[in-house]
């Protein structure tokens, strides 16, 4: 695999130069782009010797990223590809990641993209309620640039535009779940530790299992307004036990989830005023009396962002997570389990300050539950030493009152991060 | 249309003859000025487009280059429906109004490459104004009540890059003298409410109604950023300030806007100024 990658690195890596001359002759309007770049994550004050097998490394890769882009000059058709080649140092091996490859076609009020791409949508900052494509939590935990948040996914886009009422359809036969912490490299709370044999079941790539997601939007009294609907999986895994009492054996599911939410967006007050809501309808358990099935649930935001001063922004937001059959969830959980709240709070701040003509940006986000009683504090300078490279150094910093929420169960796992990149 | 422009122009031109002969400098209005001027240097032309090369240069000598597509659609009473042109004919006046579209696409750097830029611009209101992030497919409104940031770390402000409004200072007749050899209204503004500056002197062109040179005073009445046309250029037939340098006297900071590719009254519709632009511009635009 490392071979491959390196031969077509040095394949590549000349016809950059020769394609220039006359790329918009053979190949529409070519564009060849990319980053190298380093990135490690070490984690900070933990002295436990019963450390994940990556020690005392989140982190430690190295990275190229090529992107390929073209048009052609007339009829609206064209490409685009994005692939990163890497070294992970805590794997111990090298690796490919086709992060976006579509085409893409325009022609009246239509768009069509088809391919490997990343979609995002809805109001929040890192929160996401009508967004429900494929998202890497491992990437943000372990200070990775931000665009690892988001992964691409594989399938179709259909947007139509209209001046009453624009449409995006994605349509996604080929599912993918989201990226979460596993013991590899993070201390976690894990309810079936004395479990080994674990199995993942996610859904087969079957037509029948097409994942659909649309988004209507248009302006309204100068918001910007839109309708979401969703209808696909729960891409965070349930682990179902063969038996509650004496577990030998977890398999691990995607339950079905249907979404329906809307959103609003503008000026308000002098700043940026966002609002999003949905409701999550857990199709498998829709009376909310299976255990190891999430609840339905209606989750919401309002979010405010400013700019009292030069080069400073700042953004507070307000989250929910109100679950629907609370009675029941409490009737069938299990003895011994940790029990959420029916209503599920987080606030976030994000504070932004950009210094030196902008080539230094300090900033400072932070989540804190008062329900879960947890917080997570991504404390971040990045420096643009000159157009090309930039050097960024942050933390990522967890905490709460038990180890059995989503972030405070990531306590142990404090860590300092570094990137640099030279962009091309 | 040639024949049109060369009518406006001489219209044009003839008023301003007309304009400089009172002999009294009281007797001109210099809101009016500053509004003609604001129509030369932001409004002209229904719509523009221009590859746009800006060059950040630090004290100690260290480079930075912005390179971006800008597009410009007048939408307001103003726009293509009130016919500016025959506004600036029939006398000292801008268009009441003046709302404004403006797209932007970076080519480079590489950490901005693909992103784009959409403002809705109201003079007597906050714009609103959207960013495509394209490593995240991210269409993000942004919080616009601070018009005197800067503009990609540039010494151009936000308003410096699309008007500032014109009833946010209040505006005086100084002098009228020669500039690099044109006759020039120089204009006193100073700010009604809290703005970067103390007060700002403006060298107004009385032909082409184009600020060839401004100065930025501080609290402390010293001169702290400068602006200068360099380069004026007829496009289309409108005259236009193809290089331009805003220079900071205190940190020595400079930035060297250069216009290429420019034109003027472009078939474009204020509706093509949508989130479709930002996630998937046309390619007649940016190329």
């Amino acid at each position: 695999m490392g071979r491959a990658w390196i031969l077509t690195v040095l394949f590549l890596a000349p016809c950059r130069a020769a394609l220039a001359g006359d790329a918009s002759s053979k190949l529409g309007d070519l564009e060849w782009h990319g980053f190298a770049q380093v990135n490690y994550a070490s984690r900070l004050g933990t002295t436990r010797q019963d450390k994940p097998p990556s020690g005392d490394f989140l982190l430690g890769e190295e990275r190229l990223q090529l992107q390929l882009s073209g048009s052609a000059p007339k009829g609206g058709a064209g490409y685009f590809a994005k692939a990163d080649f890497f070294r992970d140092e805590v794997d111990s091996q090298a690796d490919v990641d086709v992060r976006e490859a579509y085409l893409s076609y325009a022609e009246g009020p239509w768009d069509i993209k088809a391919g490997r791409q990343i979609h995002t949508w809805g109001v929040g900052d890192l929160l996401f309620i009508n967004d429900l494509f494929p998202k890497n939590y491992v990437a943000l935990f372990s200070g990775r640039p931000m665009e690892y948040l988001k992964t691409g996914a594989s399938g179709l886009k259909t947007s139509i535009y209209s001046e009453q009422v624009s449409m995006d359809l994605v349509a996604t036969p080929f599912f993918e779940p989201d990226q979460l912490p596993t013991s590899r490299r993070f201390f976690l709370s894990d309810p079936f530790s004395q479990v080994t044999n674990r199995v993942e079941a996610r859904p087969r790539h079957d037509l029948g299992n097409t994942e659909l997601a649309a988004r209507l939007y248009r302006p309204i009294l100068g918001f910007d307004a839109a309708l979401y609907a969703y209808r696909g999986f729960f891409r965070t895994p349930s682990m179902e036990p063969d038996s509650m009492a004496a577990p030998t054996k977890l398999t691990i599911v995607y339950p079905r989830l249907s979404a329906y939410g809307a959103s609003l967006q503008g000026n308000a007050a002098g700043g940026v005023l966002s609002i999003e809501a949905g409701y999550y309808d857990s199709r498998q358990d829709q009376a909310g009396s299976n255990p190891v099935i999430p609840n339905s649930q209606t989750r919401f935001l309002a979010g405010y962002q400013r700019s009292p001063w030069t080069d400073f922004t700042a953004g507070l937001q307000y989250y929910g997570e109100y679950m629907q059959h609370y009675e029941r969830y409490e009737a069938s959980l299990p003895a011994g389990f940790p029990k959420q709240d029916r209503l599920r709070q987080l606030l976030t701040l994000r504070l932004t300050q950009l210094l030196k003509y902008q080539t230094w940006r300090l900033s400072l986000f932070s989540f804190w539950s008062p329900t879960d009683e947890d917080y997570y504090i991504i404390p971040e300078a990045a420096w643009r030493v000159t157009d090309e490279l930039t050097a960024t150094v942050g933390a990522n910093v967890f905490g709460g009152a038990r180890s059995t929420t989503f972030l405070g169960q990531l306590d142990l796992n404090d860590n300092l991060y570094l990137a640099m990149r030279y962009e091309f | 249309m040639s024949q049109r422009i060369l009518k406006t122009l001489f219209v044009a031109a003839s008023f301003a003859l007309t304009a400089a002969a009172p002999s009294s400098a009281q007797e001109i209005d210099p809101v009016k000025i500053v509004r003609n001027a604001q129509q030369a240097f932001f409004y002209q032309g229904e719509s523009f487009r221009a590859r746009v090369k800006m060059t950040l240069t630090s004290q100690a000598g260290s480079e930075r280059l912005r390179e971006l597509t800008m597009l410009r659609i007048n939408t307001g009473p103003g726009g293509p429906s009130a016919r500016p042109d025959k506004e600036v004919r029939s006398g000292l006046s801008m268009p009441k109004g003046g709302d404004q579209r403006y797209f932007m696409y970076f080519h480079a750097p590489g950490d901005v490459r693909r992103m784009a830029f959409l403002v809705y611009k109201y003079p007597a209101r906050e714009d609103d104004r959207w960013l495509f992030i394209p490593a995240l497919n991210l269409v993000q409104r942004i919080a616009a009540k601070d018009s005197q940031s800067s503009f990609v770390g540039s010494d151009f402000t936000y308003e410096d890059v699309s008007g500032r409004d014109v009833e946010a200072d209040e505006h005086k007749l100084l002098r009228e003298e020669e500039h690099g050899g044109k006759p020039c209204y120089v204009i006193e503004s100073v700010p009604k409410g809290s703005a970067s500056y103390k007060r700002k002197l403006s060298w107004i062109d009385k032909t082409a109604w184009l600020p060839l040179k401004e100065e930025y005073y501080d609290v402390q009445g010293q001169l702290f950023k400068e602006f200068a046309a360099e380069d004026i250029q007829q496009i289309d037939g409108l005259p236009t300030i193809t290089k331009r340098t805003m220079r900071n006297i205190k940190s020595g900071h400079q930035t060297v806007v250069e216009f290429s590719e420019t034109k003027y009254r472009l078939a474009l519709k204020p509706e093509e100024f949508s989130e479709r632009a930002l996630r998937n511009p046309p390619r007649n635009w940016i190329k």
